[in-house]
């Protein structure tokens, strides 16, 4: 069993909803993102989204288009991204999923990668722009090394669809809880919860929710009815108001995840 | 969609996020189902021949051919289309097809302007609200085009992420798009993109194709031996070839722009200088570093201006039927200059760097061969671009 399915194993029977902040790998500065997923963990996340830096984020919205740009022009590149993981994963169990666009992965080959996320200590991958029906190029080589392939569910997929992309998809669901892009406010709770249970009855993973969620108060919210809670974009703008993204990213995360207890 | 459906050879796809994909779906079906019908094309007929002005003429241009001193060169007079260059022939379908499938809401993305002019004159046409998304470094060297664009009625949104150019615009239509999925209709601008879209904008497209293979039968009593036209997205290009694709002794060149020289960092010749990657829900050829992030493009031409491809330009690259090549600006800029100075047509800087080739092309030809040039735009949009190259203010 994957690292990932032990963990929402694990926090399904103690009755726990799994906080999942998403930092971009690189921001501010490759050299910090180590200690800034240490903070992470330390802070109380269950599993870690490590966004791969990429010229053109197409589903991201301002902060993470910057956060992406500072990342790159600080000279973030896919190695230094596996770099940081690996040296988190010598002290530290938490799941990490790596998170972005499919072209530097397929720039890399998709074996290639698979072979260095394992062995950088990685648990996941989530690919925005990489369908359904071309994930197989992907996930045939994720697969045998027991990594898994997070399915990225929207408000616009259809039962068919749901069931086209959970055919693919381990670990979890992703739901993206409105149509537009990261840090757009999130849709009516009451919809984003039916979808979820829709989306958690057609594929069987647990389902977290993720775009917009901003505040401990919205965690708590989301909480009621979603198996994981997805906080960005409102996590960088708190590192990149701080001289000491670490620390902040520390007692951010804290703040959320003291309203999951 | 089945895994070969929308692909050219291997490249091609829908690589996008998954909220755009019961979008692209429903635009798929519309495109298959619709624009086929005997009702969508009589009335896309009817307003290309006399909104647009089609068919567009086929003319010998006798001094550039004596100038050249080799085959007979004839201009595919794009440039005399309303709004002044090939991109109407695309919007007007679209945006038929966005009218019958319920869409109330017009976007864009444009570089040079002439597909946000060409958008924003069919929207106004049919009086339906339009955004176009135009990077501030283009809104700058295409200042006209953004006021014609506001003229009539458009809201030009200016577009300041990465390098301010096309590449960054079609993001932020993307962006828009997914925001916006039940009313909105996005239209292209070129033969890029997910799945319909390269298939789509071609299918517009061919009539520039359609009418030259007549007007060559009519004019010269055969096909001609070459087909010149600059790529970059590619929609002009693709549009002149498809029809010629069986016709194996029509050789095809399509034109690059090579900026600053194809062996320097700052050009835009992707077929002739790039590799396989992903990019706007396409797997085609990029200008990109060697670990995916894609580079920024360099052309005196917006239009040009950019660092993929259409995927169907890939397949032809990659199967020989089609010979890229590029042109730098500076013979653009000569092009530019003996096709307004010998034929009195001021082209477009985009179709100013086929005209270039096409004069070489025509030298190493004998007298009784015969090149076509499709002219996609007219110039008028550029004078002010052409006066800086020349140190000149106007």
């Amino acid at each position: 069993m994957s690292r990932i399915s032990q963990c929402f194993g694990a926090l399904h029977a103690a009755s726990r909803t799994a906080l999942i902040p998403y930092v971009t790998a690189g921001d501010p500065s490759p050299a910090k993102t180590t200690d800034i997923l240490a903070a992470l963990a330390e802070g109380g996340a269950d599993i870690i989204e490590l966004g791969m830096p990429f010229s053109d984020p197409m589903a991201d919205g301002p902060t993470i288009q910057l956060a992406m740009e500072r990342a790159l022009a600080a000279g973030a590149t896919l190695d230094t991204t596996l770099r940081a993981l690996s040296d988190f994963r010598a002290n530290h169990d938490t799941p990490v999923v790596l998170f972005g666009y499919v072209n530097p992965l397929f720039q890399r080959g998709f074996e290639a990668i698979s072979d260095d996320l394992a062995s950088a200590g990685g648990d996941a991958v989530l690919v925005v722009d990489l369908p359904p029906e071309a994930a197989h190029e992907l996930t045939d080589h994720l697969r045998p090394r027991e990594l898994d392939f997070i399915g990225l569910f929207t408000p616009t997929s259809n039962d068919a669809r749901v069931a086209t992309i959970a055919a693919s998809a381990t670990g979890f669901a992703y739901y993206v809880s409105t149509a537009g892009t990261t840090g757009d406010a999130i849709a009516a709770l009451d919809q984003v919860s039916e979808r979820v249970e829709r989306v958690r009855s057609i594929s069987q993973l647990p389902v977290a929710v993720g775009f917009g969620i901003r505040t401990p108060d919205d965690v708590a919210r989301v909480a009621t009815f979603a198996d994981g809670v997805v906080v960005g974009t409102a996590l960088i703008e708190a590192m990149k108001q701080s001289s000491d993204p670490a620390t902040a990213a520390h007692d951010f995360v804290a703040s959320l995840s003291s309203a999951l207890r | 969609m089945t895994v070969t459906e929308g692909y050219f050879g291997p490249y091609g796809g829908r690589y996008v996020s998954e909220i755009l994909v019961p979008n692209l779906e429903e635009l798929t079906r519309a495109y298959k189902e619709i624009v086929p019908t005997p009702a969508f094309q009589a009335e896309m007929d009817a307003l290309l021949s006399d909104y647009v002005g089609r068919p567009s003429p086929l003319y010998r241009a006798d001094r550039l051919t004596a100038h050249a001193g080799g085959a007979t060169i004839w201009l595919k007079r794009e440039d005399l289309n309303h709004t002044g260059a090939h991109k109407i022939n695309n919007c007007i379908g679209q945006v038929l097809l966005a009218r019958r499938m319920g869409k109330t809401r017009i976007i864009a993305e444009t570089g040079a302007g002439q597909h946000g002019v060409a958008t924003a004159t069919v929207a106004a046409r049919f009086g339906m609200p339009c955004v176009v998304f135009m990077g501030t470094e283009d809104i700058e060297r295409q200042r006209l085009n953004v006021f014609r664009m506001r003229l009539l009625g458009t809201e030009v949104r200016p577009v300041e992420s990465g390098s301010q150019t096309l590449k960054d615009a079609m993001n932020e239509a993307m962006r828009d798009w997914v925001r916006h999925v039940d009313d909105t209709f996005y239209v292209i601008g070129s033969a890029a993109g997910p799945h319909p879209y390269p298939a789509m904008v071609r299918d517009f497209q061919r009539i520039i194709g359609v009418e030259t293979r007549e007007q060559c039968l009519a004019k010269i009593g055969r096909l001609p031996d070459a087909l010149v036209a600059c790529v970059g997205g590619g929609s002009n290009a693709i549009g002149i070839f498809h029809p010629f694709i069986d016709d194996k002794e029509v050789a095809m060149y399509g034109v690059e722009a090579a900026g600053h020289g194809i062996d320097s960092d700052q050009h835009a010749a992707t077929l002739v200088r790039g590799t396989v990657g992903v990019l706007h829900g396409a797997k085609t050829y990029l200008l990109q570093d060697e670990v995916g992030q894609i580079t920024e493009t360099h052309s005196i031409s917006a239009g040009l201006d950019y660092p993929g491809v259409g995927p169907e330009h890939a397949w032809l690259h990659a199967e020989g039927r089609v010979q890229y090549v590029g042109i730098d600006d500076k013979r653009a800029l000569e092009g530019f200059t003996l096709t307004s100075q010998l034929e009195g047509i001021i082209p477009a800087l985009e179709s100013s760097h086929a005209m270039a080739y096409a004069m070489d092309l025509a030298a190493g030809l004998s007298k009784d061969q015969h090149v076509v040039v499709n002219l996609s735009g007219r110039g008028d949009k550029d004078t002010h671009t052409v006066a800086q190259a020349q140190g000149l203010e106007l």
